[in-house]
């Protein structure tokens, strides 16, 4: 009974928390438009159903009905898993990130996260680090010159950046001393670790923009010189597969911002309310990763490399060094 | 600072743009208003009996750069000329202005019209029927009345 009730429970939470992800994906998309629209004084899309609420499934029937082409000379079966590998990996790593706290139903604590596991956290950079091979292997396997720049600039962002995104986040982990992102966000209960951690949210908000690929660190899709980089040879529902993961990655690196940094579903009110209060943070970050995007340029790749080693990588480490030597003296 | 001050700068311009009202003109909904000069389509001015003042005089037909007016002549019994098929090719037209410059008695006119848009080709020939029927949603009519 007991495992019934278990295996019952992990369905429901996995149907909903996919599901709900693939909605807010595909909202996304409209909200940035919309916003991007509205930064450019103009309205963004209205036509298909009222404020253009439509669109997205608009975008998806047209997406599902276009000619799924493979080039001649791709690597068909690796040109046909990328996608998949993007975005299985960019569904599964909101798996860890908890979206509310314990309740009570039916007589039996549920954890409102799909799978709370100890090292919650090394699991969301893991994932992190598979999806970028997706987007190398796509490009790489498209027989495109364009694919393979961008999957080159890929997986050079990706190891530069992940570095100093893996050394942000030990600052808060050195406070709330564990993996687990259940108990960070329970350590925050108090105060917020932005409020000790400032630095660390402005750097993490930085790595985490090149880490999921968005403007200004959009090189492996550098659309003005690479004519769509990695995913030029994609069509039809492989494109779209690419685009939400890549707005998948860029809720999940919001959530875990959030959980790390903003207190997770922590706030006022009753418990309940949980789920209410995370979802406000995360479209907060969300709206800024939207809006940055209507207001910066792209880098050039060199500024972005040398950003990545020579700023970035010694503010984080210094980040660590400061808040390891401040709690080794509290304590 | 110098290098993060540009871009905070930048966010909150961007930012003010956010909130204030898109300049979009929603086009099939809301029309811009043409200018009073504006050049569009064709159209015949009519006299109190609803024909038109044309005398079929062939200056028009004369003056066209891209040869798209083609004109009959008809005479009435009094003696008076007027056109008995007059048409404009509104493919060929290049929205010169030279007709309505060279007409004597101010008949052929261009309006406000810019949404010329048909399935068939015969459709883009204006006859004098066509022209007439122009006639009456001109506003530019009545921004030269109040002139």
């Amino acid at each position: 009974m007991e495992t019934l009730f278990y295996i019952i429970v992990a369905a429901v939470k996995n149907i909903l928390v996919i599901s709900l992800l693939l909605l807010f994906v595909a909202y996304m998309t409209l909200v940035e438009r919309k916003v991007l629209g509205r930064v450019q004084v103009r309205f963004g899309p209205n036509r298909v159903g009222p404020f253009g609420l439509l669109q997205p499934i608009a975008d998806g029937i047209k997406s599902f009905t276009k000619e799924d082409l493979v080039p001649a000379e791709a690597d068909k079966p690796v040109f046909i898993i990328a996608p998949a590998i993007c975005i299985f990996t960019a569904l599964c790593m909101f798996a860890v990130v908890p979206f509310g706290p314990s309740i009570t139903f039916l007589g039996r604590q549920i954890k409102l996260v799909v799978a709370d596991i100890d090292i919650g956290l090394l699991y969301v950079f893991a994932m992190a680090t598979v999806g970028e091979y997706g987007i190398v292997l796509g490009g790489w396997s498209s027989g495109n010159k364009y694919g393979v720049l961008g999957s080159l600039r890929a997986a050079a962002q990706m190891i530069s950046y992940e570095v100093s995104l893996g050394l942000i986040v030990i600052g808060t982990l050195i406070l709330a001393g564990s993996l687990r992102l259940t108990d960070i966000v329970e350590a925050q209960r108090n105060v917020w670790y932005i409020c000790y951690q400032p630095f660390a949210f402005i750097l993490y908000l930085i790595a985490g923009l090149a880490e999921i690929n968005r403007t200004p660190f959009d090189m492996p899709e550098a659309e003005s010189e690479l004519a769509c980089g990695f995913n030029i040879e994609y069509s039809s529902i492989k494109f779209a597969l690419f685009f939400m993961a890549e707005y998948a990655h860029m809720i999940t690196v919001a959530g875990v911002a959030t959980t790390l940094f903003l207190g997770g579903w922590l706030g006022p009110g009753p418990s309940f309310l949980g789920p209410i209060w995370f979802l406000i943070k995360v479209f907060a970050i969300l709206f800024f990763f939207v809006w940055e995007r209507g207001t910066f340029p792209r880098m050039r790749y060199d500024h972005i490399m040398k950003f990545g080693w020579k700023i970035l990588f010694p503010l984080a480490l210094a980040n660590v060094v400061v808040t390891a030597f401040v709690v080794a003296l509290w304590r | 600072m110098a290098y993060i001050l540009p871009l905070l700068k930048g966010l909150r311009l961007t930012l003010r743009r956010f909130f204030s009202r898109p300049i979009t003109i929603q086009y099939p909904e809301q029309k811009k208003p043409m200018p009073p000069r504006w050049r569009g389509m064709h159209y015949f001015d009519k006299d109190e009996k609803g024909e038109t003042t044309c005398v079929a005089c062939g200056l028009c037909v004369a003056i066209c750069p891209s040869r798209c007016i083609s004109l009959e002549i008809g005479e009435r019994k009094d003696g008076t000329r007027y056109p008995l098929r007059y048409e404009i090719d509104s493919l060929r037209c290049i929205f010169c202005g030279y007709c309505q410059e060279a007409c004597p008695v101010n008949a052929i006119r261009l309006g406000e019209g810019y949404e010329y848009v048909h399935f068939h080709r015969e459709d883009f020939i204006l006859d004098k029927a066509g022209l007439l029927a122009m006639y009456a949603p001109k506003q530019r009519n009545t921004s030269e009345a109040k002139k």
